[in-house]
Parts: C-alpha cells; structure tokens; sequence
C-alpha cells in the first residue's frame, strides 16, 4: 500500500471512478492541461482526454448550473470551484436550483453530481482564499457537505460521493492537502457520507471536530492527556447530514463537551451540535458545551491569520474550561 | 478614434509599432519629456515587480500577480485619467495604482498580509483591489451612476482581464452602465491567459470588445503594449463619458510574460514560442524604441532611470517592512463603525488569551 497525501488520494478516488465509470467527467477553471491549481485533478485530462477533464470559461455561477445540466442528462460531474472565496457567485444555482431539483420534480429530476472546492485557512493565502463557509452549505436542505480530514477518508468519500444520488458539496481543507501522508489502499473503496469516525477514546471531554481542525485537536488532546485528562476525539466527516448518534452516544458518556471549527462562532455549526445535544442528551451534560472558533471577523491576512485560527492551545484551554466547571 | 476602430471588422487601434516607428496621424499630444516620464514610470514597474517577486522568493511577501509585460496598458491608461477620477481595479494593477498614487509601500504591505497595505490615502481614489475576478466593475457603475446623479464630472474605471469578461456580474455591469449611461470606462486587459486558461475558451467571439456592442455602447481593441494607442483611446473614453457620452470599454490587447501568481508555473500550460512570439513586441522596448529615435534614450540614461527606481522600491520595501505589525485584535477593530457586544466580549477572550500565553 503506498503513502498518499490527500491531494494524491482524491486524484486517485477521481481516476479510478472515471475508469469505471464514463460518465463522470470533471469540469472547472484550471482542471485540465493545468490539473487544477492544488493538482488535485491532475494527470485526468492527459489520461481521459479533453471531452471528460474539462476547462471551462472562469465563471462559478455557469460552471454549477451546466453540471445540473449534465447531471439531469446523464453524466455524473464533479465540478471543481477554485476556492471557497469563490463560492458566492455559485450560490444561487446551488441554492435554487441545484438542491430543489428532486423535490420540485417530484424525484423526477434528480442531480447526482459533486462540487469540490479547498476551504480553509492557514496556508498563508491571499485575501479571500481562507474561509470556511461550511454552516451557509449545511443550511440547505437538499445537499449533502462532505469534508474529509484524512487522505484515507478523502479517497473513500469521494468515491462515495460520486456514487451518491444525490448533490454533494465537497470540502477539502487545503491546510491538509500535503501535510499528511498515510497508508491509502490502491483498492476501490468507500467511506459512507454521514458517518463520523471516533480518532481517539476517552471519558473525560468530547472533542468535536472535521477538516483541519482534527488535527489541531489532536495536539490539543495530546497537550491535555499530560495534564490527566483523557479526550475523546470525533471527527464528523460529513457536516449535513450529521451523524449524531455517534457524537451523542460520546456525551452521554463524558458528559463534557468542545466543539472546534474554524468558521465564525456565530451560526457557525457548533450552534447546531449544541442545539441537538441539548434535545437529546441535555439531561447528561455536566458542564456548558464550549465553543473553539473563528471570530465573527472578516478572516485576516497572513500577519494575523493564526490569531483568528482556534490553534492547539485555545482548544486547550477549552478543554481545561469545560473540565473546571 | 474608439468609434472608427470596428472590433467587427477586425481592427484594432495601433500608433507606436513595435519598431518605435509612430502613426503621426494619430500620434496623442504628448510631450516628449511626458513620454519620457511615462517611460520611467514603465520601468519603475518592472523593477518594483521584479523586487515583489524576489521577495515573495525570499520568503518576505506573500503570494503576488505580477504585472510584468503589462506596463504600457497601466500606464498609458492611468495617465491619461484626471485628478478626480476614480479606478477599481483588480489584483494584477500595481502599475495603475502606482501611476494614481497608491505609494508601493502600501502595494507591498497588502502583499506582504497586512491589511492596513488597503487603506488608501485620502487624496487617492483608487478602491481596494478586487480578488474575485470579474466582480468589481459592478461598483464602479455604481459610483458612476452616482457620479452622473450629483453632477461630478467625472468618470469611473474598473480594470479586470480578459478571465473576468466570462463572470456573470461583468456582464451585469455592462448592462447597467448601458441602461444607465454612466461615465464608465470598462477597461480590460487580455493578457491572453486566466491562470492556465487561454483567451479562446473565454469565448468563442473574436474579440471581447466587442461585447459591448450588445450592451449598447462602444467597444475598441488596442494595442495595450503601445503606450500611445492605449493613452489615446482612454483619453477619448474619458472625454465621452463626461460629456454624457456614457459608457466605453477597451480591450488592451496585451500579454502576460509571468506567471498568473507566484503559485503557478506557466510552462505547464504554454510554449516557450509562444513567450517568444511576444517578446518582439515589449512595451517598454517599443517606448525606449521610439525615444531612441529621437535622441532621448541611451545605455547611460537607462542605467539613471533604473538606479532611481531602485532607490524608490528599496525605500518603499524598508517602509513596508518596518511597518507596526498590527496591534492583537486589530481585526475585530473593522467589522463595524462600533464593536457591537458580541465583538467586543470575543475580542476581550482572545486579549485574555493572549495574557494567559504570556504575550
């Protein structure tokens, strides 16, 4: 088995479902002859030929709406937006029409189709090149937010997402496109979307957590088993649909919990968790549910980046927070 | 001279051919030592370019769109503005910021990640570059809407590429600044590259000027690598649209000999014949061409521009890197007029932070 970073693993996932499958074809700015500005589409347009690997002009709003166009009429796109930043002028496809589709139809018209992009800070990127905008995604109803935080995972719910009925957002936190290498199968394998995955058992804290923030919780997790406090660790994988069986089950167990994102702390996600594990585990929480995050700032250049970002040591200091109460 | 040039039929508007050999006819009325400075400014461009780049290697400056090849459609178009006009330009405009005032400096600052590198003087009417391709000349038909209502006379231009002409709000302001006639200048530079992207997948028209034809007003072709060409038309554009003449775009057709930002290689996406093709036809070569001509330009005085410009950029590299790194929380400090409450309770968390690591 070789060691792949996630920028490698995903290209993998891509390949393999292009092989199989020959309706899927890529298409966004960069993708093709230049393999997309991060390499994640690297290599297909060599292999799979200009018609299934490609370039299109530099407009987010028509490269989304043509993939419902191609998604309706047989092909299954994976449509590459170049940053999060980016988003914005594609909003009103997603949002309108893109997630409506099934149900204005009736099922008639579904959209089986990904939209990949980079979110995330702290690469030291230009203005608009940082956020994290994953709890805008989550709030339509209708598509699916898929983030990965490992290359194994990233390959697996590609291909997964690919394979889904359904339109799927797929967010790769660029912090980790190459900053982790690990065993990654050259088997053709899925991760399901909507399962969260357990990266660390403990009893004392629930840590939760997806894209580069796993990491960053880890270290803090590290910082505080020294202080004698055992974290368990959840990374969600998917943050609509959110599997809440996992996490609640967690709680009920620790009866603490630390929400980590790097989005804004308003309406970020963390006020989702908090909401359901208040309907459905509020009864076993021994400490208010405190929240690691951005700030309800506009993401600041790079002179001021890692201030915004939670980093290891304000995790753990809410960590120690929840543990105090 | 915009309205005779059919981007339909073809043609584009050239005065000073690659040569330096001049159209008299056409000739714009400038000086010989206005030509002179203009030069300056070009080469003063380049090598403040240069220096970004060499920076961003060094690890000192963040990622950077170089301008490089450009010069002569910055320049020509910057000069020939007024005092009072605005410019919104997009990420790759440092030779028109420069040119209306935005010290490099600042340029560098914003590069360099702080965000104070955008806070332009007051004097300076230049708006904060624009990183989303395509997005701002929507408010640059806005700020002349504004212009026409209060009875300025003024124009408004709005820089972007030929990438931003397949967004869906550049063609959203064309219409409104037809509908609307304001004294707009839509000015584009087709560099022939978006990243790796090149012009033809763009669009299948033959030009992008001519895409305002469908919006109702006037769209000309130059040559944005010649200096009086690209002077000339921006000249005549301005005039237009103050006299209520309405909205103009130019193309300037141009070329890009770096890369799309210091985090891309263009070999991967074009040939070295291609970069070849164009280096005949240098902006600043065809200007120094010309002076040559006319007894303005030797090795000697070259070497005098380029020693003065490199004393300017390495002043305003000091300045930028001895610019106060920002003050803890300074980012919380512009969301709002006022920090509202809950601004100021998770500014007040993060200073607390910060005193419990020992800052």
């Amino acid at each position: 088995m070789a060691k792949r970073n996630m920028v490698e693993a995903i290209n993998a996932g891509l390949m393999e479902e292009m092989e199989k499958d020959p309706a899927v074809m890529i298409i966004g700015e960069d993708v093709g002859k230049e393999g997309g500005v991060f390499r994640v589409t690297d290599g297909l347009q060599a292999k799979f030929g200009l018609e299934r690997a490609v370039d299109t002009p530099l407009a987010e709003s028509g490269i989304v709406g043509v993939a419902l166009g191609l998604a309706i009429n047989g092909f299954k796109p994976v449509a590459e937006l170049q940053f999060m930043g980016f988003l914005p002028p594609a909003l009103d496809q997603i949002l309108n029409h893109i997630s409506r589709i099934r149900n204005r139809s009736r099922g008639r018209y579904t959209c089986p189709m990904v939209i990949r992009m980079p979110y995330g800070g702290g690469i030291h990127a230009p203005e608009h090149h940082s956020e994290s905008m994953e709890s805008i995604l989550a709030h339509i109803p209708g598509i699916k937010v898929v983030i990965p935080s490992t290359p194994y995972d990233a390959k697996g719910l590609i291909v997964a997402a690919i394979r889904d009925p359904d339109p799927i957002l797929f967010l790769e936190p660029k912090r980790v496109y190459r900053a982790i290498k690990e065993e990654v199968p050259e088997d053709n394998y899925t991760v399901p979307i909507g399962e969260a995955k357990v990266l660390r058992e403990g009893g004392d804290v629930t840590v939760i957590c997806w894209g580069a923030m796993v990491r960053e919780a880890l270290r803090a997790v590290e910082m505080a088993a020294e202080e004698g406090i055992n974290a368990e660790v959840i990374d969600l994988r998917a943050v609509s649909p959110m599997d809440d069986n996992t996490y609640l089950e967690s709680v009920r167990k620790t009866a603490r919990v630390v929400i980590v994102h790097e989005a804004p702390k308003t309406c970020g996600l963390g006020a989702e968790i908090i909401a359901r594990v208040n309907e459905k585990a509020l009864l076993s929480l021994e400490a208010p549910v405190e929240r690691v995050t951005g700030y309800d700032t506009t993401f600041p250049l790079t002179k001021m980046e890692q201030d915004y970002l939670p980093s290891p040591e304000r995790i753990l200091r809410g960590i120690r927070k929840v543990m105090a109460f | 001279m915009i309205e005779t040039f059919d981007p339909l039929k073809g043609e584009m508007l050239m005065i000073l051919h690659p040569d330096g050999r001049c159209e008299e006819k056409l000739k714009p009325d400038l000086t010989d030592e206005t030509v002179q400075t203009l030069y300056r400014r070009m080469v003063f461009i380049r090598l403040a370019d240069q220096r970004a780049l060499a920076l961003q290697r060094q690890g000192r400056l963040g990622t950077y769109a170089p301008v490089h090849g450009q010069e002569a459609a910055q320049v020509g178009s910057a000069y020939a503005l007024g005092e009072k006009d605005w410019v919104f330009p997009s990420f790759r405009e440092m030779g028109v910021c420069t040119m209306r005032g935005v010290p490099l400096k600042d340029i560098y600052l914003y590069w360099m990640g702080n965000e104070m590198g955008q806070k332009v003087p007051e004097n300076v009417h230049v708006f904060p570059i624009s990183i989303p391709v395509g997005s701002h000349p929507l408010h640059a038909v806005g700020a002349a809407w504004a212009a026409k209502l209060r009875g300025e006379k003024i124009c408004m231009v709005t820089y972007f590429g030929d990438g931003g002409t397949s967004e869906g709000d550049f063609h959203e302001a064309m219409n409104f600044a037809g509908v609307f006639q304001t004294p707009t200048l839509f000015f584009c530079q087709n560099n022939q590259y978006a990243i790796s992207v090149p012009r033809k997948i763009q669009t299948a028209a033959k030009t992008l000027a001519q895409k305002a034809i469908a919006y109702g007003f006037h769209g000309v072709q130059v040559d944005g690598n010649d200096l009086f060409a690209v002077y000339a038309a921006t000249k005549e554009a301005r005039e237009k649209a103050l006299s209520g003449g309405g909205p103009t775009m130019i193309e300037a057709v141009t070329f890009r000999f770096g890369p799309h930002t210091t985090a891309d290689d263009p070999t991967k996406y074009r040939t070295d014949a291609e970069v070849d093709e164009w280096k005949p036809r240098d902006p600043l070569l065809r200007t120094q061409r010309y002076l040559k001509k006319k007894g303005l330009w030797s090795e000697e005085i070259e070497k005098e521009i380029k020693e003065e410009a490199e004393a300017e950029i390495t002043q305003a590299v000091e300045d930028a890197e001895g610019f106060p790194p920002p003050k803890p929380g300074e980012f919380f400090q512009y969301t709002f007029a006022e920090l509202t409450p809950n601004l100021k309770e998770q500014m007040d968390d993060f200073l607390a932070f910060l005193k419990e690591k020992g800052n």
